[in-house]
């Protein structure tokens, strides 16, 4: 039977808790093994990620920021999907992104930041989108596929980066390709200082007020694809390109639209990272959560109520995995990658091996009350 | 004289960089052409290259690094048709998951059993593969130029180069000329054609995957233990990707795939050596264009700006049976 495409009445909470719950497990019960190959205790460890990720209020804080670039690059991700987009150029779009932030931010000079953040956002939205929407519009019209499109687009983006920061951007006189810092006056305010303006002290952490953002984008996102237009006609080409295209909707235009809205999403990474927390452009500061979006976006099912979790968690097994390396330093912070691709190939590519068999699992107990006359 | 030197140790190195990318393309295209798409190269080659160079450095034997770098490459190619093929999952969203996994396990293992920061010890000399002096290279070195040629470009690789440039015309044979490519590219194209012919659509494209995995690893022991002697971290670098782009410049064919890996070998040789050179006319040529050239062929390529690929018909698409 080809069941687990179509509709097969498992409970809401069967597809959206139920089934990452289990994606976890099983991802958690491989890094577990893979922990035992080395020769370490498997609980102790965890216990140790889960401990510096959470025990902390500098854990915390560290936690969260990274969840916080997580969830731009997983809605990035799922906004794609909902268009039957896979796009895994989110590294290349947060890295451009990243760049049109850091030109607002080095514009505007000494402004105070609450006016330079429209700004900026406006800057790395427009920069992903671009780095987005030209493999949209490959696809559209020229027929190039945007799986093979966004993956050249990443080493570009690599390319032209490593370019514009050693030749053109790089503060004179310094080794290092890093840019001018910004105006301190532009600094988006760090958690810690927000807390302590209402007497709760926190040690210091990068979170900082993107995260706010982040979460706002997540209202924004769940609104734009289930309440608007735009939304619906993106979710029907994601289902059917043809039953689209008969219900008056232009294909072409949609798959350029959801390629540049995911673009844009995964820039905003750079309002997290560059005006955040790094205070300049510099090389590399993705650093791989454009990649870890597509495991948070599949755990998260490609609905901003699931990516916040997902991207927490994730965002827990970063900062765990740096604690981590102090207690047992034979365990190196990769094993969060082992974990994210295990997530991805549980929740993505295996997803059908688990959809049948809780269907047959809900379906003992229904048909035996429902339809008892039914044959 | 002297630049025709230059020009021979170029090809040479060519010859050496695209040697890799030559068994991963052809490793895509077996599975590719039997629509299994294979994102995932890059990953089964890295796998490999730390199977390869961690095998080669605790037996001393480079042909044991070479069985095990064919081992871990089949268990990826395994998984890949688990997903792909039996469970239908999504071919791409497979191959991404394939290469994290790599990423991280090489990374994770490589620190735990070395203590090196991801790489694993230096290989001496036997437990690489040492570089094969043709017959009479040494006689002929000294007639000019065919002599040079021989000896300097064609003479003086590993095992490994000759054989992934004898799998070119290979591949062309087993593609074109045998009743299993015939079916292969079938099922790449139309499987409800090929299943109505009482032929195993799983089966075939389960082979066609394998293939991929064997040739995978051929491809990632070349990286440890021919071209380097020992693992690195992530020492992959985008080949993989570069391999399928070349894949897809070559339009899934062997003989035009070979051209464009030999054409991004080229350009990355030709990278290393200008570095700083200042063109009359043109200025520096900056380094990192030459790098992205690759990728901006393809794209444009794709895109049918240069020519046009198109992909096998029912690549990407999981066949199901009707019943």
């Amino acid at each position: 039977m080809s069941a687990g495409t179509g509709p097969d009445n498992l409970p809401w909470w069967a597809t959206g808790v139920l089934l990452p719950v289990i994606n976890v497990v099983l991802a958690l019960v491989v890094s577990a093994l893979v922990i035992l190959a080395i020769g370490e205790d498997p609980l102790g460890a965890m216990w140790t990620m889960v401990q510096g990720a959470l025990g902390t209020s500098e854990g915390l804080g560290y936690t969260l920021y990274y969840a916080t670039s997580l969830i731009f690059t997983a809605l990035a991700v799922a906004v794609a999907f909902h268009g039957g987009l896979f796009n895994i150029g989110g590294e290349g779009q947060a890295y451009l992104g990243g760049l049109g932030v850091g030109l607002v931010c080095l514009a505007v000079g000494d402004m105070p930041w609450y006016l330079v953040l429209p700004l900026s956002v406006l800057g790395g939205a427009a920069f992903g989108a671009m780095w987005g929407a030209i493999p949209g519009y490959l696809q559209a019209y020229r027929g190039s596929h945007v799986v093979i499109t966004t993956i050249m687009f990443n080493f570009i983006a690599s390319s032209l980066m490593v370019y514009l920061m050693v030749n053109v951007l790089i503060r004179p006189g310094q080794m290092s390709p890093e840019s001018e810092q910004f105006a301190p006056a532009t600094f988006l305010p760090l958690v810690q200082d927000m807390a302590a303006a209402v007497g709760i002290q926190m040690n210091p952490s990068p979170l900082n007020f993107s995260l706010f953002l982040a979460l706002a984008t997540c209202v924004l996102v769940w609104a734009f694809i289930w309440h608007t237009r735009w939304g619906f006609a993106l979710r029907t080409v994601g289902a059917n390109e043809n039953a689209a295209r008969y219900a008056g909707i232009d294909p072409k235009k949609v798959i350029i639209l959801a390629m540049a809205l995911s673009g844009a999403l995964a820039g905003l990474l750079g309002v997290n990272e560059i005006h955040g927390v790094q205070h300049r452009l510099l090389l590399n500061f993705p650093a791989g959560m454009g990649f870890t979006g597509i495991a948070v976006a599949l755990m998260g099912r490609n609905h901003p109520a699931g990516i916040v979790p997902a991207a927490i968690l994730f965002g827990m097994l970063y900062q765990g995995g740096t604690e981590l390396i102090f207690d047992y330093p034979s365990i190196s912070r990769e094993l969060v990658v082992v974990i994210q691709g295990v997530v991805i190939l549980f929740a993505g590519a295996l997803e059908h091996m688990f959809r049948p068999a809780l269907v047959r699992f809900f379906a003992t107990k229904p048909t035996a009350t429902t339809k008892p006359a039914g044959a | 004289m002297e630049s025709y030197f230059w020009l021979l140790s170029l090809l040479d190195s060519t010859l050496r960089l695209a040697a890799p990318l030559l068994l991963a393309a052809l490793a895509g295209f077996y599975s590719e052409r039997a629509g299994v798409v294979d994102i995932g190269l890059e990953g089964k080659m890295l796998m490999a290259a730390f199977a390869a160079a961690t095998t080669a450095a605790f037996t001393g034997s480079a042909l044991a690094g070479l069985l095990a770098a064919i081992g871990a490459s089949l268990a990826m190619a395994l998984l890949h048709g688990f997903a792909c093929i039996t469970h239908r999952g999504n071919q791409v969203v497979s191959g991404v998951a394939l290469n994290i996994v790599a990423m991280g396990l090489t990374a994770v293992l490589g620190n735990a059993w070395f203590e090196m920061g991801g790489r694993t010890p230096n290989l001496p000399a036997a437990a690489r593969f040492g570089e094969v002096t043709l017959p009479l290279a040494e006689t002929l070195r000294n007639v000019p130029v065919l002599g040079s040629l021989y000896y300097e470009l064609i003479s003086g690789h590993n095992v490994l180069v000759y054989l992934a440039l004898v799998l070119v015309p290979v591949t062309g044979w087993i593609a074109y000329r045998t009743r299993f490519g015939l079916r292969l590219r079938a099922v790449g194209e139309n499987p409800a054609a090929v299943d109505t012919a009482g032929i195993s659509v799983p089966a075939l494209r389960y082979q066609a995957v394998l293939i991929a995995g064997l040739l995978c690893g051929i491809a990632g022991a070349y990286l440890s233990t021919a071209q380097g002697a020992g693992f690195q971290n992530n020492m992959t670098a985008g080949k993989g990707y570069l391999a399928l782009a070349a894949l897809i410049l070559g339009k899934w064919k062997p003989v035009p795939t070979l051209a464009a890996c030999l054409l991004f070998a080229a350009a990355d040789a030709l990278q290393t050596r200008l570095q700083g050179v200042v063109m009359p006319g043109i200025g520096e040529v900056p380094v990192q264009l030459i790098e992205a050239l690759p990728y901006l062929l393809t794209v444009l390529l794709l895109a049918g700006f240069v020519g046009k690929a198109i992909p096998p018909k029912a690549s990407g698409r999981p066949y199901v049976k009707e019943r």
